[in-house]
């Protein structure tokens, strides 16, 4: 269970204060405006932003003290995931060893992985000959070897194209269901979240709301 | 407020490269201003030849900026209209060469051409026409623009080359004229560019010190720079040079800071990128553009023609082999290798803690500071930091036995500003893009280096270094001040014996260090660039 407790924020002028309860047995869609500062809490809950003030948890022990590689949390972001120099299975490589240290276990692992998202004999090809849908099931690949309870979905679908955001949506639920994962998904469109037949809440004035 | 996180030493590379700027530039700093204690900066003002100094600086400056630019107007134009003739590539990387070739070597193919001897005054002595000499304002205007026109000319064609097609297409629609394209088209986008460029070339020529020992020197056609070396070489009035060293800084700040207030970014290297299918509609008169295109041509490659063809004469193989020569070469090669790594290191010490604290840290406006600390040579030129190291270390040493190692560290902070402009969107574009990833993934120190930055920043790397190498072989106003005899050095070498009428020897001494500068250059790039795709077959 991820918990949010009075969790604040101040950037600059606006003041975020998100309360939350999430679990493993259904994902929590945050939807709204641009803006709203849904990007803020994933960014909050993966350590790259400081909070002013309030309990961050998972389990009931507190995150708030740990670095973001500490955290046991792995985050699938709209775009940029991979780097483009590096192969698809270095790629995948950095989640396990960001020294890129790999023994014959984790390559076998790597290969295990990419079929699961739909990518057989992809792993040495080069990151940036990959479309951008191919691009988002590598970045989804190296989030389940990195083992965390916990996934942030930061807009991930959004730059893909109709019919591959589909298939994408589609794979992201059944990966979600077979590694029972704590997925906190951020979207701005609301038929992502049905897809994934999510618990929704909807951002607004710095404030969590759920939805029905 | 961004997150900390337990990721160790990320302020050590800059912390390092600080400390030796420090050690570099504020200490000869601090002697500059404890010994003007002593001296009265403001005498200069007082003093009739050295008030005719700063005037003469600013006049050829002014002149040079002004010549540079309007020439480069026409010629900018006449290229971007003409994007389809044979050779046109070629001749804008000709137009880049004014980055690399050594000032003096440019120089002795300028008096080639347009000396008493040289090919001009010969073709209009045939008319009758008395010969001109380029001694003096002349020479200084012709080398400045020698050197300026093709920059000028590079940074406007890029804003011409950046005019979206639909501009164009829509100016065909409307049935524009040549003329009328221009006032509506064309010189807007020149005119965003104009003031930048002027004040960059202003700044060069008004710091200019070699083309100005060269040609100029004399009591009417003297720098402050110049005037600086010659209190200190000649006159051996330190007072004199500290007080002129003084007034050189308090010029050189305010022309940088009057700089930034028109901040641009002039494009550096060889990589003018034009984008995909241009669309120019033809007009003016073509013959006109072409007129143009060849004078500037012939302007900038006759001056390097005259230089290989005087260069093969009957004492070429006496002077190549000559012990001074031999020397010239191995110290020439040493000072270039050694100021290029320790340029090139202070850089990526730089980026490295400026890049966290700009990104990781959200502190952006520190990280740029320590970034332009590395500029700290536009502020204090070759001449100045010369005089403070000359004052800080004539007690404890004989700065005339250490000339390499204070030309290496001079010319390394030469060169910084190049490595630093053209390492600095490599390591930061792909960093800013990929921060939180890199965070979460926990990818720190030197697998961080190896894993993500290297392989993008290897070919950059080699570029910079090969810049700061040529520039440093090629350098006079370091060496000038401590060189001697048992430190010589090609620039140095050559200049001697163009000043001591040896036109013969100089002639080969200017080719072998054209030559020198090219092998190093592209050796440089070759070996440091490596071949990037073989880093991707290898895993691929």
């Amino acid at each position: 269970m991820l918990t949010l407790e009075k969790l604040t924020v101040q950037l600059g002028e606006n003041r975020y204060c998100y309360n939350l309860c999430a679990g493993v047995d259904r994902v929590s869609a945050i939807l709204g405006k641009s803006g709203s500062g849904k990007s803020t809490m994933l960014n909050v809950i993966a350590g790259f932003l400081r909070s002013t003030n309030g309990e961050l948890q998972w389990n009931g022990q507190s995150l708030l003290g740990l670095p973001a590689n500490q955290r046991p949390v792995t985050t699938l972001f709209q775009q940029h995931n991979l780097f483009s120099h590096l192969s698809v299975e270095q790629n995948i490589g950095l989640g396990i060893n960001p020294q890129l240290k790999l023994t014959n276990e984790d390559h076998s692992s790597i290969n295990r992985t990419l079929d699961e998202v739909g990518l057989h004999g992809y792993a040495k090809k080069n990151a940036s000959t990959l479309s951008g849908g191919e691009q988002q099931r590598v970045a989804l690949a190296r989030c389940l070897l990195r083992k965390q309870p916990v996934l942030l979905l930061d807009e991930p679908f959004s730059a893909l194209d109709e019919s591959t955001r589909h298939e994408m949506i589609e794979l992201t639920r059944n990966v979600i269901q077979e590694h029972s994962l704590c997925v906190v998904l951020v979207t701005h469109n609301s038929d992502d979240a049905h897809m994934l037949n999510a618990q929704l809440y909807e951002l607004t004035e710095g404030e969590l709301i759920k939805q029905n | 407020m961004p997150l900390t996180s337990s990721i160790g030493r990320w302020w050590m590379p800059g912390v390092l490269a600080l400390t030796v700027l420090a050690l570099i530039t504020v200490l000869p700093l601090a002697a500059l201003v404890l010994s003007a204690t002593n001296v009265a900066p403001q005498d200069v003002l007082t003093n009739s030849h050295f008030r005719r100094v700063i005037w003469f600086s600013f006049y050829q400056a002014l002149m040079s900026a002004c010549l540079s630019v309007a020439l480069a107007i026409p010629i900018a134009q006449a290229l971007s209209r003409e994007q389809r003739f044979p050779g046109r590539k070629l001749l804008i990387n000709l137009f880049s060469l004014s980055l690399v070739i050594p000032t003096l070597v440019a120089i002795f193919g300028i008096v080639a051409v347009f000396g008493r001897t040289g090919w001009l005054n010969d073709f209009i002595g045939l008319f009758g026409i008395k010969p001109f000499s380029i001694y003096g304002l002349v020479g200084i205007l012709l080398a400045h623009v020698f050197f300026n026109l093709p920059l000028a000319t590079r940074i406007l064609l890029q804003s011409l080359d950046n005019i979206p097609n639909e501009q164009w297409r829509l100016s065909t629609q409307l049935r524009m004229n040549a003329s009328a394209q221009f006032r509506f088209i064309e010189w807007p986008a020149m005119r965003t560019q104009l003031v930048g460029v002027f004040m960059l070339i202003f700044t060069l020529c008004f710091t200019s010190f070699t083309i100005v020992m060269a040609l100029g020197g004399g009591p009417r056609a003297t720098t402050v720079e110049v005037a600086i070396y010659q209190a200190l070489r000649f006159d051996f009035d330190l007072d004199a040079a500290v007080s002129l060293a003084i007034v050189q800084l308090l010029f050189c700040s305010a022309l940088l800071l009057l700089s930034a207030f028109f901040k641009h970014e002039a494009p550096l290297g060889f990589g003018h990128r034009i984008p995909d299918q241009l669309f120019r509609p033809v007009s003016g008169y073509r013959w006109l553009n072409f007129l143009l295109i060849a004078v500037a041509t012939l302007f900038v490659i006759m001056p390097l023609i005259g230089l290989i063809i005087s260069a093969i004469n009957p004492s070429t193989i006496k002077v190549l082999l000559h012990d001074n020569t031999i020397k010239a070469v191995f110290n020439t090669l040493f000072i270039a290798l050694v100021a290029s790594c320790l340029s090139v290191l202070m850089g990526i010490g730089l980026l490295l803690s400026s890049r966290h604290l700009r990104i990781r840290l959200g502190h952006y406006r520190l990280g740029q500071w320590i970034q332009h600390a590395g500029n700290i040579i536009l502020v204090m030129p070759p001449v100045v930091l010369g005089t403070g190291l000359f004052l800080l270390l004539r007690n404890v040493a004989d700065v005339f036995s250490i000339a390499l190692g204070l030309a290496i560290l001079i010319n390394s902070l030469m060169a910084l500003p190049f490595v630093l402009r053209i390492l600095d969107g490599p390591l930061m574009q792909a960093a800013e893009q990929q921060d939180r990833v890199i965070q979460s993934l926990g990818i720190i120190g030197w697998s961080r280096w190896r894993l993500l930055d290297w392989p993008l920043v290897r070919k950059p790397l080699g570029f910079a270094m090969a810049i700061s190498a040529t520039l440093a072989a090629g350098d006079l106003s370091a060496i000038a001040l401590f060189g001697s005899e048992r430190a010589m050095t090609l620039p140095l070498l050559l200049f001697q014996r163009m000043g001591g009428y040896r036109f013969h020897e100089a002639a080969t001494t200017a080719a072998l260090l054209l030559i020198t500068c090219l092998i190093l250059f592209l050796i440089l790039q070759a070996v440091v660039s490596g071949t990037v795709k073989r880093y991707n077959h290898a895993y691929a």
